[in-house]
Parts: structure tokens; sequence; C-alpha cells
């Protein structure tokens, strides 16, 4: 990975006014993407206008494709071309793009989705909230892989967390993906774009070596491969299929193992230092709320109201969903009575809970279907009957 | 054996093949071979550099050329190598990216990308391999298989009306159309040259024999036998109105190059309606 500094052009450096989705395409500018394919979709279209709008003073290229199908594709053909590209999202497009976000991971390519969650399934809830998509984005296309899913509660995370989202699929070469909401989308609040010199932007690696001996799939170190662009002189080869180090197809048991472990192994080995998210008051707590998006802001006032009933509440925002903080998760789960996820979905990151806490302690949902956010009330019973 | 000593053994178009990828996959009779050596003598011909040349195929027999030829050359997923090149294109304008893939793959489940990027200009060139059918999942009908042919999914025969390719790219707006068969070696070596020369997009189709599926579930004999059959059969016809262009099962093929027109690229639209509304603040794109 290489750290450069931020390009001026795209960073509105600055105290402004922002939506979350007007702030995912402020962070991508300031990230140094100058691609963006999109097909218009509730809730999430005014990024795309605001790229729309931006990219013309900043230098690159806004297109609006036929469907979503060919956003995801264009942003993959962009990436092998040596731009940072991003498209956004919602449910009904969001499904569209599976496939070909398993060609993105088996291709290793750098690029960022968000997806400004809305109430499903099907057309669902067009205009109102949902978190329903968490387990999509860790399990929607077909196979077996691994990619990167961070979730901001609020319009300045959207731009951060937007920014971090293209560092890390650069480091990575994965698709990484913003997992917002209808609510934090359209939530106006105060954004700091700050100065060109704090942005951290990371650049992937580019292969530097004989043009003869690029392998665009051998493991590095970190077990992240060189990336190199067409154009540049290697005449290489890239494939959805099955493919050796020299990205050639290999049709057998032996190579699908090397292939697809080595997908699922770049982020599993890495997810310590990928993983973040954010703990409050959980040393010496009895229940832990474990909440992300805009749900964690609604649980604050839950556990407000059962710290003032004098029970010990613990808090832990997931930054980071995908990798998921299993080994924090479990630890916790020794030490406590239970866990309490509220999330606007029938319990998806709630049973990952479970999971990770290996029957130490309970995981308790709160869930909604979506099309608003949670009583708080609800929360608050949950917390209750978790601590008794 | 030295290298110079093997000149005469040497496939003539080595230099743009993997090598290491060779045999390949197609089988005896294949029309598709055929396109693609036609592919490297318009490259010889042409003088472009290499490294600046992009190959980008879908799914299926004719997909397989991403794999075989040795340029930067990404085989993508069924019917999606248009948005995959209109993606490569635009990141990086300097590249000539060339679409090398199938009839199911372009126009079947990828028709969608076929017509937007005609309509938008999209600055690249389309060589679809015709053969018909699906042929790598074993022989089923397709938009483009003639009315009573015969196939496993229309095993009754074809009642579907079919595409016909170059009227359905005219309309678009493709700014060149031609339509060869595997018959017409130097023509389509001729068409590819062309097709990579022109600005826009350039749309070239080529009938190809598929022996394996199609011909032998309609019991047409084998390679030569549709070979004998496109002789006999296809009239060259510059110019002809796309209207009249439909194929019928073993019928009359009309060949020839359509459309050939002038007209600004996605790209040059782009930039020079920005830089006219938006004057000196605009900072145009791959110019």
């Amino acid at each position: 990975m290489k750290k450069v500094k931020a390009d001026p052009k795209g960073v509105l450096t600055g105290a402004h006014y922002l939506d979350g989705d007007f702030a995912i395409a402020e962070g991508a500018l300031a990230a140094g993407c100058r691609f963006f394919a999109g097909y218009p979709i509730t809730p999430s279209t005014e990024t795309a206008e605001r790229f729309a709008e931006r990219i013309p003073y900043v230098g690159g290229v806004f297109i609006q494709m036929e469907d979503e199908i060919a956003s995801i594709t264009a942003l993959i053909g962009a990436s092998w071309g040596g731009l940072k590209p991003m498209t956004v999202t919602s449910g009904p497009g969001f499904s569209l793009m599976m496939e070909n976000i398993g060609l993105a991971c088996m291709m290793e390519v750098p690029l960022v989705i968000a997806n400004v969650q809305r109430g499903g399934p099907s057309t669902g809830l067009p205009t109102l909230v949902g978190q329903q998509d968490m387990m999509q984005v860790r399990w929607g296309s077909h196979g077996d892989y691994e990619i990167i899913a961070l979730s901001p509660d609020s319009p300045q995370e959207c731009f951060d967390l937007t920014i971090k989202a293209f560092n890390l699929a650069e480091i990575y070469r994965v698709p990484t993906f913003v997992m917002t909401d209808e609510c934090v989308g359209h939530m106006h609040e105060k954004v700091v774009i700050p100065a060109v010199e704090e942005i951290e932007v990371i650049n992937r690696k580019w292969y530097e070596g004989p043009k003869d001996k690029y392998l665009p799939y051998k493991p590095d170190k970190d077990l992240v491969p060189f990336m190199v662009k067409a154009g540049d002189g290697y005449r290489f080869h890239t494939t959805g299929l099955t493919h050796d180090e020299r990205g050639y197809p290999i049709i057998n048991a032996e190579c699908q193992d090397w292939c697809v472990r080595h997908l699922v192994d770049k982020i599993r080995t890495n997810a310590p230092k990928i993983i973040e998210y954010e703990e409050e008051e959980t040393d010496g707590a009895e229940v832990v709320v474990i909440s992300y998006g805009i749900t964690s802001r609604v649980a604050i006032k839950a556990v407000q109201q059962a710290r003032k009933a004098g029970i010990k509440v613990g808090t832990l925002r997931l930054i980071t969903v995908w990798p998921f903080p299993e080994d924090r998760i479990k630890e916790l789960a020794g030490k406590i009575k239970a866990f309490v996820v509220p999330e606007i979905n029938m319990g998806q990151i709630r049973r990952e809970v479970e999971r990770c806490a290996f029957g130490q302690a309970p995981a308790i949902g709160v869930s909604h279907c979506g099309g608003w956010v949670h009583n708080p009330d609800d929360i608050f019973k949950a917390i209750k009957e978790a601590a008794r | 054996m030295k290298e110079e000593d093997r000149l005469e053994e040497k496939n003539p178009i080595e230099e743009f093949l993997r090598m290491d990828r060779i045999p390949h996959i197609w089988c005896p009779g294949c029309g598709i071979g055929t396109v693609l050596t036609s592919f490297a003598h318009a490259l010889r011909k042409s003088q472009l550099d290499l490294t600046k040349v992009a190959v980008v195929s879908g799914i299926g027999c004719t997909g397989r050329v991403a794999g075989y030829i040795k340029l930067d050359s990404f085989h993508s997923t069924h019917g999606r190598a248009i948005p995959f090149a209109t993606g490569l294109k635009l990141a990086n304008p300097e590249l000539k990216v060339v679409v090398f893939s199938g009839d199911g793959d372009i126009v079947g489940i990828g028709g969608n990308h076929f017509i937007h990027a005609a309509r938008r200009d999209m600055d690249i060139l389309v060589i679809c391999v015709n053969n018909f059918n699906y042929a790598m999942t074993g022989g089923q009908v397709a938009a483009t298989t003639p009315l009573q042919a015969n196939l496993s999914t229309a095993p009754y025969g074809n009642f579907e009306y079919p595409f016909s390719l170059p009227y359905l790219a005219d309309a678009c707006g493709a700014t060149y159309v031609a339509r060869w068969t595997a018959l017409h070696l130097r023509r389509i070596t001729k068409s590819i040259q062309e097709g990579l020369a022109k600005k826009g997009f350039s749309f070239i189709e080529v009938i190809t024999p598929c022996v394996t599926l199609y011909a032998r579930r309609n019991r047409l004999g084998d390679g030569l036998n549709l070979l004998k059959y496109y002789y006999e059969n296809s009239e060259i016809q510059h110019g002809a109105d796309t209207r009249t262009l439909d194929i019928s099962y073993q019928g009359k093929i009309t060949v020839g190059k359509f459309i050939d027109r002038e007209k600004p690229t996605f790209l040059e639209c782009m930039n020079t309606h920005l830089k006219k509304v938006l004057g000196d603040k605009y900072q145009p794109h791959g110019v």
C-alpha cells in the first residue's frame, strides 16, 4: 500500500451542512474516486446527483448506466483501467449487482459500493429505512469469498468511512461496502471536511518488476497480490473462472482450493487490522448493547434510561460489520449476562452475535421490519429483560 | 530444436497468442478460430501498439478468446463484456478496447448493454461471433436462431423470431456495422482493421459454423458443408438497407459493410458539452 496526499481538487475543506448521501459523494471525491457509474434508485440517488454535479470541476467520469448490473461491471473495468471507482444503490439494485460483486472478488478488484438500505424484500419500502441487507452484503453472491463492510451512523461518518472504504478496497484489492441506511442517508448534519493534509489516502500496490514476470494473483507477504493497469504493457489475463497465479483458468479441485482459500484468507488473516468498533462502559457491564448505523443512535436513549434505572449497560457500536469482531464478542460474552441487539431486520446480526458468544451469553434481538427506527422503549425493555 | 529451425512449425499468429494456453478448447470445424486469426492479422496490419489494445470477452465458446489472445485480456461475466469494456475505456481512454464474444452473450443476455453502448456511441469495437446457438452449454436455442432450426431447447424447431444484428446495431446508432461469414477471411480482417481505426461504436457480426451442435442437430453435415452453404448463399451488398438483412433457415445471407458514419463518441460529447456549459472551470477527461 502506498500513502499519498489527497488530490486537493476533490477536497471541499470546511464545515458543511450535508445529508449522508451527499457526504458519501464528498468522501469518495476526497479519497480520489474519479469514476462513478450508477443507476437511479431511492434512497441513494442523491449521491449520484452530487457526483454528477461535482466531477466536471474535479476531473473524471460520471456515467449513468442502463442498470445496476452494468454499473458494477463498469466499475470493475474502470478499476483495471487504473481509476478508483464507486457506485451507490439500494435494495433491488443491490440484488442486481450480486453476480458481478462475485467477479470483483474473484478478479480482486478495488472498488466501493454504497448501499443506502431501504425496507425489503423486493420493492419493499423505497423511501423508508431498513437494515436488511447486512447478510446479503456478506453472502449475496454465490460461492465463498470475503468482503469488507462498514456502517456509518451519521453524515460525518458517511464522509469519513467512504474514505476509509476506498483505502481498505485499495489495500486489500477487495470490494468494500458502505452499508448505510435511508435515515442516515437523508439526515442533514454538520459535516467537517478536513484540510487536504489531514486526509489519509492509500493507493493500491502497483507492480513495478519486469514486464514478463508479472503474476496478477501471486500473493505478497500480506496475501494481497500486486496490481497493474491495462495499457501498462504487461499483456496480462484475468478471469472470473477459478485461476492460478498467472490468472489462467485451471478447472480442478486443487486450484479451486488454492484460489478460494486465498480470497478468504486474505481478509480473515488481516481482519484484526481491518476491524473497527466503538465501545463504551463495557468494563463491568451486565448487558452490552450491540448496534450499528442509525439504530446505534436510537439505542443511546434506551441505554441512558437503563443506566438511570441502575442497570450496568455497555455499548459496542460496529463500525466495521464485516469482517465481524468475533474475538471481542467472544471475550465479552464470558463476562456479561446478555447481549441486546437492536436492528432494523429480523435478527441478522443478532444471530452472528449469538454464534460468536459460543453459548456463554444469550443475544436478545430487538427486531424491526423497517419503515421507521425503533421506539427506544422497546430496546429499554430488552435491556431490562437481559439484566434479570 | 532451435527456435529458427522451427519457423515453419510455428503458428503464424504466435506473437498474438498465449502459447502456454494452447491447445484451445474449440471443436474441429468451429469458426471462432478463424475469426481470431483474422483479428490477429488485422492487428498486425493495423500496426497498433499491442500494449494499448485490450480485449474483453463474456462467457461462452467465443468468450474464451480473451484467454488465448496475448493482450491485456479480460474474461468477464455472461453478457457483461460491454459494460466492462465501457468502464475500461472510460478509465483509460488511450486504450483501444475490443469486445470479442458470442451472440448469446452480446445480444441475448447482454442485449440491454449492447443497445445502450451503441446509443451513447461508446468508443469500442464489438466483434460478435454468431453461431446461431448457445454452444458452450450444449446447443440451446438463441435470440439469433433462424426459424425452423432445431436445438436442444427447441426440439421441435425454433418458432421465435430472431434478431437481425446489423439492423439492431444500426437502429441503436452504431457508427460502423458489417456482417461476414467465416468464409470471408480477408474481408473480416479488413473490417476489423476498419473497426479498429474507427472512432465510436463499431460492430462486426461473423456468422460461423457450429459443427458439433447446430450442424449435427440439424443434419447439415460438417464444417466444410457449412462453408459451402455460406459460399453458395452469401451475397455481398455493401450499404444494403439494414431492414433487409434477416437470415432464414439455410437461406440467403446478405453480407457486407452496411454502415460507416461519423459522429462524436461518448467522451467527445461529454467533453464538448461540459466545456461549453462550464467554460474553463471544466476539467476535461481523457484528452
